[in-house]
């Protein structure tokens, strides 16, 4: 069986040293070895971005993709071969800026792979930038006299959008983090794990110390229900969406069990060969 | 040509479609060549659409510059089709709807009305209209109704024997009211020559999907687009059949990527489009072309730019298909040139998308996909899947974990062994970033001018010639007709017609445009005295390339057509006598 250093890759990862991504990556692979997972089965799907980097960092197959596309990748992988764990990854900048019109529509179809978005409210990689989700009045190179636009609010857009799990964790709590991702790779669908993943570099406004001020650990609340839709757009919006813990999950087939041309054994295994029988019924189409 | 040429018109949404299919799906299978031609606009209800068919003793590719009958079923049609009319063809309208007004002209064309709405509406259903068209065509033409009736009972047999035996007796009225009124009016049908009940009768886009599924394709995504949408709808109706998925995706840019994703695993995947879902394709062809993931792009032209003549034909894409996408990768682009065509193309697209580990785009058009032609048959197994270098589980067992060179850069031609995702011992991350061997992202001056080099040098092994060129003619004819894809059709029938006129003429169609067989073409337009290049597009972009490949000779005249409409025969001929011409 494999253990965590199985996913674990000999180069070094690039990231500012205390950045929030080696916690994700770190959760990730403890996750994939309590969960008992071979990294050959495993596919991480990333955009760009500082996160993006983390399907290099990882030890399984990887696909580094473009910007804002790692869902429709991975997409195509999980649909063609579902008995691979397939992991999508990137940033706010990423998913919630030009992704964010792949985003709703992988979650609404309940793709069932694991959508980690490392967000740290700015675009690092490109040296801090306003991202859809910072705060109004947050000041960057692009905003400097205060962002004017109201932030997205990507976790209650999933829930309302039928995402099948969602959930939020912390760079700051690899436990938690690691126990959650267990659970969101688990589920059978489509899972959204939002991490506040802090840029130590350019964002001196949503730090660590910031984050572990005010967030609102839903594991702390034994009488949460997390399969109470009203319950987690309320909890959401009471505390300015800086909640960790499952806040959402309901059950629901994963989208390869239901699509079209659905069967069990996976495209990519599929014998090709078509008989001359077949073949003939085909043709007895266009008579 | 011993043919026939037969139209029905009306307003669009009141079954004119229908009424040619059955028409011409009884035709097929009684044994008749058949080219259909479907006009008609991008709206729903109103507006004018049309059905063609030309009944031929061999196979044909195009519905024929002229029309020996024209059904209309509204004053319109009469309007748009007129003009194509031949001296001594005959004109049925409905008369309970109309009273047809002929414009001026010198042809003598046989009107024939009969009132078709009103004999519908006595048998209880005004909706059999087109049974009543239908058989009063086949009273023009002396054909016997036993086939038609077993083709309505066919096509009815859901619904049960009361409409089935409505729909043949508003046949047979039609039939009867056309003999009896008109009894000395009879239009010769060719002699038929095909295979009874045997014959395919198929949409260029029907045998591009039937192609992909037989070239092992099992996962389609696409979103849907006018003309390239049937393509989608033969997969949804035959891919499940095999196990294969598809997937309407929420945009072409989804569509594209969903395509690589699949083709990552190893399931021969593809998208189809057409222009403006092409262009929002660009970026991830690139992702292809990076990570040497193979990728199928289907593309039926219409007309551009931007949102265009959505129903409408054109073939102004190659650019794009050739250049599209910023940087620099190896692509395969192919035009084919008739239906059967587009049936084996598939076939050979994804074995050379396997092959090469590059993008391979398919450029079909408007013209190609939605028309519908009969086939003798179409040969499943013609070419062999060939799924590339792909790594053998053992071998990789053999490695280290790590060891794996996915982009090997001492690979032969260029061309490295891919893992698929589930072998052990063949992690690798496939990359839009510049890479390293195992697909790390680097900077390193000379490790990326070796990456470039290694993905750039895959396809200078690979020669078009034997695809891509079509050569009809003697060697050093005078004139060299030269066109690409579906132009096929009406260019052959100029070249064809010429010949008998006795000029010294021949015919060359480029199948393949990317890489460009320049040393044959070269060749062939040296030998030439005067080169047309016919082609649908106003910046003559065949013509263009043909000049920047090919030192023989760059006095190559245009013959250009961009209003939407494919060639006719006379036109391209027109344009030769005039030196070039513009329609």
């Amino acid at each position: 069986m494999a253990e965590v250093k199985d996913f674990r890759v000999s180069e070094k990862a690039t990231w500012c040293p205390g950045c929030g991504d080696y916690t994700v990556l770190a959760a990730l692979q403890k996750a994939s070895a309590n969960l008992g997972l071979e990294p050959e089965n495993m596919v991480v799907v990333s955009g760009i971005g500082c996160s993006g980097k983390i399907s290099q960092h990882f030890g399984s197959y990887g696909f580094h993709s473009l910007h804002g596309r790692s869902l429709p990748v991975a997409t195509g992988i999980k649909l063609t071969n579902h008995q691979l764990t397939v992991v999508a990854a990137g940033g706010d900048g990423d998913g919630y800026g030009i992704g964010i019109g792949h985003f709703m529509h992988t979650l609404r179809r309940n793709i069932d792979i694991t959508y980690i978005v490392m967000d740290n409210h700015i675009y690092g990689l490109t040296t801090g930038q306003t991202s859809p989700v910072s705060e109004r009045g947050f000041k960057s190179k692009t905003s400097p006299e205060g962002s004017a636009e109201e932030p997205l609010r990507p976790v209650q857009t999933a829930i309302i959008n039928g995402a099948s799990f969602v959930a939020q964790t912390f760079s700051g709590d690899l436990q938690q983090m690691t126990k959650i991702l267990e659970q969101a790779i688990k589920h059978q669908g489509f899972s959204l794990i939002n991490t506040f993943s802090p840029c130590v570099t350019f964002n001196k406004i949503n730090t660590f110390e910031w984050f572990n001020e005010h967030i609102i650990n839903l594991d702390e609340h034994p009488n949460y229900n997390s399969k109470d839709k009203f319950a987690a757009l309320k909890v959401l919006e009471e505390h300015g969406s800086i909640v960790t813990g499952v806040i959402y999950q309901e059950d629901r087939p994963a989208y390869h069990e239901v699509m079209i041309g659905a069967t069990s054994q996976p495209a990519a295994y599929l014998d090709l060969q078509i008989t001359a029988d077949k073949q003939e019924e085909l043709k007895e189409l266009f008579r | 040509m011993n043919d026939l040429k037969w139209k029905v018109g009306g307003a669009q949404g009141e079954g004119i479609d229908s009424t040619g299919e059955i028409f011409a799906i009884t035709l097929n299978r009684m044994g008749y060549y058949l080219f259909a031609y479907r006009h008609f606009m991008s709206l729903i209800k109103g507006g004018h659409t049309n059905y063609k068919v030309r009944i031929a003793a061999e196979e044909v590719n195009y519905h024929g510059d002229d029309l020996d009958i024209l059904l209309a079923f509204d004053q319109r049609t009469i309007d748009e089709n007129f003009y194509e009319l031949k001296n001594g063809a005959i004109l049925i309208y409905d008369s309970s709807k109309l009273e047809a007004k002929l414009p001026a002209s010198e042809k003598t064309i046989t009107t024939c009305p009969i009132p078709i709405y009103k004999i519908a509406e006595e048998l209880g259903n005004p909706i059999m209209k087109n049974m009543v068209a239908v058989g009063a065509s086949c009273a023009a033409v002396g054909l016997e109704l036993t086939s038609f009736h077993e083709v309505i009972a066919n096509i009815f047999h859901k619904k049960g024997e009361e409409i089935i035996a409505a729909n043949q007796e508003a046949l047979q009225k039609g039939y009867d009211f056309f003999a009896k009124s008109f009894p000395g009016i009879k239009l010769t049908m060719p002699n038929k020559t095909g295979q009874t009940n045997k014959n395919l009768f198929i949409t260029g886009n029907e045998a591009t999907g039937l192609g992909a599924l037989s070239a092992g394709c099992r996962f389609l995504a696409a979103y849907p687009i006018t003309p390239a949408t049937e393509v989608m709808y033969q997969a949804l109706a035959n891919f499940p059949k095999f196990g294969g998925r598809i997937i309407q995706a929420e945009d072409e840019i989804a569509a594209c990527l969903m395509a690589i994703g699949g083709n990552y695993t190893g399931t021969r995947s593809m998208t189809s489009t057409s222009g403006p879902g092409l262009s929002l394709m660009m970026e991830a062809l690139g992702l292809a072309g990076i990570s040497e993931t193979p990728l199928v792009i289907v593309n039926v032209q219409r007309g551009g730019p931007a949102t265009g003549l959505p129903t409408k034909t054109e073939q102004a894409d190659i650019n794009e298909m050739i250049y599209g996408s910023h940087g620099e990768i190896p692509r395969i682009v192919m035009a084919p040139t008739t239906i059967e065509e587009a049936f084996y193309y598939m076939q050979q697209a994804f074995n050379l998308a396997d092959k090469y580990q590059c993008p391979v785009l398919v450029a079909t058009d408007m013209f190609l996909g939605m028309s519908k032609k009969s086939l003798s048959d179409l040969d499943f197994n013609l070419v062999k899947i060939d799924k590339g270098m792909i790594m053998q589980d053992q071998e990789l067992l053999k490695l280290a974990s790590g060891e794996f060179k996915r982009y090997d850069l001492n690979s032969p031609n260029g061309i490295s062994a891919r893992s698929l995702p589930g072998q052990k011992n063949g992690r690798y991350v496939a990359l839009g970033n510049e890479h390293d061997e195992n697909g790390l992202e680097i900077e390193e001056k000379g490790l990326r001018k070796s990456m470039m080099d290694k993905r750039m040098k895959k396809l200078m092994f690979f020669n078009p010639t034997e695809l891509g060129i079509y050569y009809s003619g003697e060697e050093q004819a005078e004139a060299l007709l030269v066109g690409f894809g579906s132009t096929y059709a009406q260019i052959h029938e100029a070249y064809q017609q010429l010949q008998m006129e006795g000029q010294s003429v021949a015919h060359l169609q480029v199948k393949i445009l990317e890489p460009f067989p320049a040393e044959r073409v070269n060749q062939l337009i040296s030998q030439a005295k005067k080169v047309y290049v016919v082609e649908n597009n106003v910046t003559g972009q065949l013509r263009r390339i043909i000049q920047r490949e090919s030192t023989a000779n760059d006095q190559l005249i245009g013959i250009q057509k961009y209003n939407g409409d494919p060639f006719t025969i006379t036109e391209i001929i027109t344009g030769i006598r005039n030196e070039g011409g513009v329609f």
